[in-house]
């Protein structure tokens, strides 16, 4: 069976790789790219780790055939930091030790990031429904919530 | 597996009809991924309808919405237009999943996975939607209402693809409404839901009114004694009463892990009475 050549943009670089047809955007990004920020924890678009943004709309990598890639524009954790300087919500997460295991980590990220650019005051209820799919077996979510309102805040007033 | 992204609607037929083994439509894949993945399907050939013209798009068309095949459930949310001639339509996709699911699922997907839990189906099949398919033959159209023939089987012939999705223009004072019951406020599968379409007069009276329910049998059922119950009232008590025993009473739900017989029968006629107060407000009655 024949690959399949695909040209992408990820994190604003252009890249190329070649899948199978039956691989999904998770799996290239994780074997093939070498993008490891990117979680499987169910496969199946129920957890959220391997959330990224696809022109611009967060959704699941795993839901995602790697072929569909081609043309388009991928997001990932990966791209949030600039240089040695984390992101805002990457501060704090840490400030408000907002994550144990990390698994989840990623995928939050991306997803409150996608938050913010949409609605940059988001209310608690608000910021609790955008996550909902995003799972996290550690935290009880509580301190993930707050430092998405903390970064929320300090992101407006920058 | 071989994976196509044709151009034209033509060649996304001619792939799909040519293909002597299993093959699946891919647009939001938030169904046929999963499938996959747990080996629920193996096919031979997936055709991805996402670079054909028009169906990414929503477009106004007399009065409604024609909607692409392959329009997520967040592009519906973020029409204004849109959201405010079907809200009920729009309410109902938007149930469905997660933010990340949201950027992907597709009205089209929801109704071809033919799950009788499928939230966007009462509320299209209320609305009187229209689907629009190509097959080998050509194009037809086809009322929602006949897509689903029971738990993941559909009417679509061969080779025949959903194209878009119509929702026809509404008179005044019109509203619609869809409501599910899960044990949870998230990232669940209904137990029980309703979808109610109706139109009031200056008086407030419902003149015309539509009730559907989902998840309680094979496929959404329309309960012609709930509409008649409320047509010709103000959504008196009475009249909500016979509503929701219409409801319950057309109910043919199974017993599992979400829900028991009892329990879907009676929050099918809650769904549907709560469902068709909020209709009747977003038509301009007041109570």
């Amino acid at each position: 069976m024949s690959k399949i050549h695909v040209s992408t943009t990820i994190n604003g670089d252009a890249v190329e790789y070649l899948c199978e047809p039956s691989e999904t955007l998770l799996d290239a990004l994780r074997d093939h790219v070498g993008l490891t920020g990117v979680k499987e924890g169910c496969g199946s678009g129920d957890c959220g780790a391997c959330s990224v943004e696809l022109d611009g709309r967060l959704v699941c990598s795993c839901l995602v055939l790697a072929a569909e890639a081609e043309g388009r524009s991928v997001n990932t954790v990966e791209g949030m930091a600039d240089g040695e300087k984390l992101h805002v919500l990457q501060q704090k997460l840490l400030d408000h030790a907002a994550l144990q295991c990390g698994i989840c980590t990623p995928g939050i990220l991306v997803a409150a990031k996608a938050l913010l650019e949409k609605n940059p005051d988001p209310t608690e209820t608000e910021v609790r429904y955008w996550l909902a799919g995003n799972l996290c077996r550690c935290t009880g979510y509580d301190k993930i919530i707050r430092a998405v309102m903390d970064a929320a805040a300090e992101m407006r007033g920058a | 597996m071989r994976f196509e992204s044709p151009d034209t609607i033509e060649q996304a037929v001619e792939l799909l009809n040519t293909c002597d083994g299993i093959s699946r439509v891919l647009a939001g894949g938030t169904d046929v991924l999963v499938q996959l993945r747990l080996a629920l399907v193996e096919p031979e050939l997936i055709v991805d309808i996402k670079h054909i013209a028009g169906m990414r798009d929503i477009t106004a068309e007399d009065g409604g919405f024609r909607i692409g095949a392959a329009v997520s459930g967040a592009e519906m949310g973020e029409h204004v237009e849109l959201v405010a001639l079907w809200p009920g339509v729009v309410e109902a996709m938007e149930l469905i999943g997660s933010t990340q699911v949201q950027g992907r699922a597709t009205l089209a997907g929801n109704l071809c996975n033919a799950s009788p839990a499928a939230d966007s189906v009462p509320a299209m099949v209320v609305a009187n939607a229209v689907v629009t398919i190509s097959g080998p033959n050509g194009a037809r159209e086809c009322p929602v209402a006949d897509i689903v023939t029971g738990p993941g089987k559909t009417s679509l012939g061969k080779g025949e693809i959903i194209t878009s999705i119509y929702l026809p223009a509404r008179v005044n004072n019109s509203g619609d409404a869809y409501l599910r019951f899960i044990p949870r406020t998230e990232m669940d599968i209904a137990v029980s839901s309703a979808g109610v379409s109706l139109t009031i007069d200056s008086d407030g009276v419902v003149t015309h009114a539509c009730v559907s329910l989902g998840a309680v049998a094979p496929t959404v059922l329309v309960v012609d004694d709930a509409a008649k119950a409320i047509i010709g009232t103000k959504l008196d008590d009475d009249a909500i009463a016979t509503l929701q025993a219409a409801c319950s009473a057309a109910c043919n739900p199974i017993d599992d892990k979400r829900g028991t017989v009892e329990f879907r029968t009676k929050t099918a006629g809650v769904m549907a009475k709560r469902a068709a107060l909020i209709a009747y407000s977003r038509a301009g009655g007041s109570k």
